[in-house]
């Protein structure tokens, strides 16, 4: 049985309203408005601001597909602890614009603040009891000479509804435009400290209180997924890298055309995926750690691709970060619906691995992961990360170096090739472990041909049926010694009744849904971080004695619910909770579907 | 000094007198004659009668998908500069599926050769039609005669940025010997379009039909192939029916100018970093 969940409810209220100030463990704010009106912006000081100070940040950005206009948003959940998802409710919510305050309206708390522009009469349903704060974010905009830093103006205004310091808003401001000029900084300043003013003057009473700021000598890691894909990649030794722009994978393309080249890396941006991904398959031959990044149009177009490296046994390195499809889709909106594509995808039959990072941490190590399994197994390797988990912004205590350790598999050496003196070396020969060491292009005496047709151990095509059968039987003995089970996590009682289990990126929203229901249930979380070949020994063992299963996906067709019952069982026990409106999971979403 | 037969490897599979065995004896001796080793040349090519080649080619190979040669040399170029890369394939491969690799390949200036076996016709799915067939040009896919024009290669690769365009033909083994030389000693992107008849299913492009039509520019002592509209002009004249170098300039390389470029070949860098690097790394995340 499967169902799904419509969010599209109406927002509540709850019954005590609490004026004045609200002590709060953590918090959640917004910024909305148009596209292009300098939303993200306002959203990233304010995030840049609180993390140096040594709150745990997790910033959410909601935007469209299109350069102006629109509704686009940016959502901050602060912490005095680390957090790894966006909130469910809203306290502060900043409006530039009426249908601001429409599309967010029914996340907000009943004791919610509304800063809005007072350049628009705001409305609220009758019976709302969230307050309003006008603000002439434009206005003093204007008057400082520049509409465009109403954000800051809106962003000195939040600063006081949070009762912080001014301070720290300025330093980030000096160094974010510190090449820019000292009028740009100062005229910015002054926004935010007329922002400020503004509301300590007319809305005094109006204050939330955060929890101390944790003291650090140093602020958090603050990054997105992207951003740890990039440094897990240049980490792990990729060296070359050809991708074609797609949201929400280009910031990995960004950051490291900004980072690789410093270490001697290649970047190109190919003509289209087709390209890229061959030539990504084109370096890692020739002996370089190659890799490509897209969403899901370009992994499309990638399939033929796969089966190259596949039959050929060149490492590759994929990494999809999936949107709303199919085709074009939600070019903007997340979703988890590319796994049975990156298990099932491409003509015929090869090995390959689909790595499913679950936080912006293990997109970090999944990277070095992914290098070493590809070269270890010779085989693709696909990370599918999302938009979600891609293009979100988290504060991060550390990442741990000793993790970064570069095994480059069965490669053959100069002087084994020597020994051997001949003109050809069987590159695919039929081994035990079905592993056969390779050279690279360059090295006397290892020549072979690499090929997409069925081959002979150096690479001639044959089509005689017991030398396919050996190269079939080889190229898929490589996965034996593989455990995908070291990639599966799992919290909870030994012999929980309910297991709730999420791949990828929702393991945040399930983690707190986990928290909130163990009171009450004898209840295990389970997230797994591969999903081929599927860990159905390590799943097995933990959902022995489940009577019930709640698999929570974003997707549709419930794509890891089919394949647990496929390779585990348990189908009568298998429920799958799904989401496929573009917006992640809210632990809502789960505990009202798990209470029933 | 390696000879010919180093560069040899198995017996190829091709129709007897089909086309496409001078073109990888020129090869071979091309390499030959350049002083190469096997080692350092790689040979990638696609899919197709032409295709093969890759496996016949004593150097290492790779042999690719059908029009992917060229973002397969790419790459391997890319990973390792010092590699001399020669990609091949059917006029199929390169001008029907593959083309538009082609044409960022001849824009960017990557530095490989591009060796198409043109024969105007798909050979290995058995006589169909290719976009450089003749127009009128009868085959099981063009029952009444092709109503498409051909691609004129040579002018469009001319066009496009590739840095050296040539021509030869299967039936002149000594110039295409020549001309591959060239190719492979010049810095850039090489575009070499062989007329190799297909004798199996091509009965109009035959060997006599283009000694009969070929005009050799390289015998023209007036034509200049760095003026880049002479060129034009004659490869139109001729309605691209001609072998000989056609067109040359010197231009950077993709590898020397792109971001990142660097003397070290990337499959020699030391991949481990030290602990500092890496802690400078991670510290800029914290901002
Ligand atoms: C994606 C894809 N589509 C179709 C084919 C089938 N196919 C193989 S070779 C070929 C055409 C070969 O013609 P050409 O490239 O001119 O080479 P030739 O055989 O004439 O040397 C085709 C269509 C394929 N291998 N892959
Ligand atoms: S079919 Fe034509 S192209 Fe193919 S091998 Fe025979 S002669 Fe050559």
């Amino acid at each position: 049985m499967q169902f799904c969940l419509d969010t599209a409810g109406t927002y509540y209220l709850r019954n005590s309203i609490v004026r004045g100030v609200h002590m709060n463990k953590q918090l959640t704010w917004k910024v909305g408005g148009a596209q292009g009106e300098g939303i993200d912006s306002t959203g990233e000081i304010l995030a840049t601001t609180l993390n140096r100070i040594g709150y745990y940040i997790f910033a959410y950005r909601h935007f469209m597909s299109l350069i102006k206009g629109g509704h686009t948003n940016y959502k901050i959940r602060i912490s005095s602890e680390p957090v790894r998802y966006h909130g469910d409710d809203l306290q502060v919510l900043v409006a530039f614009d009426q249908l601001s305050i429409n599309e967010n309206l029914r996340e907000m708390n009943a004791d919610g603040v509304i800063i809005y522009d007072d350049k628009f009469q705001a409305e609220l349903p009758e019976g709302s009891a969230v307050r309003l704060c006008p603000v002439p974010l434009t206005g003093i905009a204007k008057e400082l000479g520049n509409v465009i830093i109403k954000n800051m103006v809106a962003a000195g205004a939040s600063c006081r509804l949070l009762n912080l310091e001014l301070q720290p808003f300025f330093e980030v401001v000096e160094e974010k435009f510190g090449s820019k000029g000292k009028d740009l900084i100062e005229r910015n300043i002054k926004a935010i400290q007329q922002g400020y003013d503004y509301m300590k003057e007319h809305f005094a009473d109006e204050m939330f209180q955060l929890p101390t700021a944790p003291q650090v000598d140093r602020p958090h890691l603050l990054m997105t997924g992207n951003e740890a894909v990039g440094l897990g990649a240049l980490l792990a030794g990729c060296r070359f890298l050809a991708a074609y722009p797609i949201t929400p994978a280009t910031e990995i393309l960004y950051w490291l055309l900004e980072n690789m080249p410093n270490y001697g890396g290649k970047i190109v941006q190919a003509e289209d995926e087709i390209a890229a991904c061959i030539m990504a398959i084109g370096a890692n031959y020739a002996g370089v750690r190659a890799m490509t990044s897209t969403s899901g149009p370009g992994f499309s177009l990638m399939m033929e691709a796969l089966g190259l490296a596949g039959i050929s046994e060149t490492p590759l390195v994929i990494v999809d970060v999936m949107r709303g499809g199919p085709s074009t889709g939600l070019p903007t909106k997340t979703e988890q619906s590319d796994i049975n594509q990156a298990t099932y995808g491409s003509h015929g039959e090869m090995p390959r691995i689909v790595l499913a990072p679950t936080t912006i941490e293990e997109c970090f190590y999944y990277m070095i992961d992914a290098f070493n399994l590809a070269e270890r197994y010779q085989c693709p390797v696909i990370v599918t990360s999302d938009l979600y988990l891609g293009m979100s912004k988290q504060s991060v205590d550390d990442l741990d170096m000793s993790r970064v350790v570069i095994d480059r598999g069965a490669v053959v050496t100069q002087e084994e090739l020597d020994q051997r003196g001949q003109k050809t070396y069987p590159r695919y020969a039929v081994t035990e472990s079905g592993i056969s060491p390779r050279p690279f292009p360059g090295m006397p005496h290892g020549r072979f041909c690499a090929l997409s047709n069925e081959h002979d151990d150096t690479g001639l095509e044959i089509e005689d049926t017991d030398g396919r059968v050996a190269q079939m039987d080889k190229r898929f003995r490589k996965l034996d010694t593989f455990n995908g089970g070291e990639h599966v996590s799992y919290k909870g009682p030994e012999q929980p009744d309910v297991v709730l289990v999420g791949f990828g990126s929702t393991t945040a929203q399930i983690a707190e849904a986990f928290a909130e229901l163990s009171s009450t249930y004898s209840i295990g979380h389970l997230q797994i971080g591969c999903v081929y070949p599927f860990p159905t020994e390590a799943v097995r063992k933990i959902l022995a004695h489940t009577k019930q299963i709640f698999v929570i996906e974003n997707n549709k067709t419930g794509q890891l619910a089919q394949m647990l019952q496929q390779n585990v069982g348990m189908v009568d026990k298998v429920e799958a909770i799904l989401k496929y409106n573009g917006n992640p999971f809210t632990v809502r979403d789960i505990t009202t579907t798990v209470r029933g | 000094m390696a000879k010919v037969i180093d560069f040899k490897y198995d017996k190829p599979t091709w129709c007897p007198g089909c086309g496409d065995y001078t073109v990888l004896a020129a090869m071979q001796q091309a390499c030959v004659g350049l002083g190469l080793e096997p080692e350092q040349v790689c040979c990638v090519s696609g899919i197709g009668c032409a295709g093969k080649i890759a496996q016949h080619f004593g150097g290492y190979g790779f042999h690719s998908l059908h029009g992917r040669s060229i973002p397969t040399a790419t790459g391997i170029k890319l990973a390792n500069q010092e590699l001399v890369v020669i990609a091949a394939g059917g006029d199929g491969d390169g001008y029907g599926i593959g083309l538009g690799h082609s044409l960022h390949a001849m824009r960017r200036n990557i530095d490989i050769t591009y060796i198409v076996m043109d024969n105007h016709i798909y050979g290995l799915t058995t006589g169909k039609l290719s976009p450089n067939s003749q127009k009128g040009f009868k085959t099981k896919t063009s029952p009444k005669g092709s109503a498409e024009d051909p691609i004129r290669p040579v002018e469009m690769a001319i066009v496009t940025g590739s840095s050296f365009v040539a021509q030869a033909f299967s039936g002149n083994v000594k110039q295409m010997v020549s001309i591959f030389e060239q190719g492979i000693k010049h810095k850039g992107f090489s575009l070499i379009n062989v007329f190799s008849p297909c004798v199996t299913f091509n009965k109009v492009n035959t060997y006599d039909w283009f000694k009969e039509h070929i005009v050799n520019m390289d015998e023209d002592e007036s034509f200049d192939p760095t003026n880049r509209m002479d060129a034009l002009r004659r490869v139109h004249e001729v309605e691209s029916v001609c072998t000989g170098v056609i067109y040359r300039e010197e231009r950077p390389a993709f590898h020397e100018t792109m971001l990142g470029a660097s003397e070290t070949a990337g499959v020699h860098l030391d991949l481990d970093l030290a602990e500092e690097e890496m802690q400078s790394l991670i510290d800029q995340f914290r901002r």
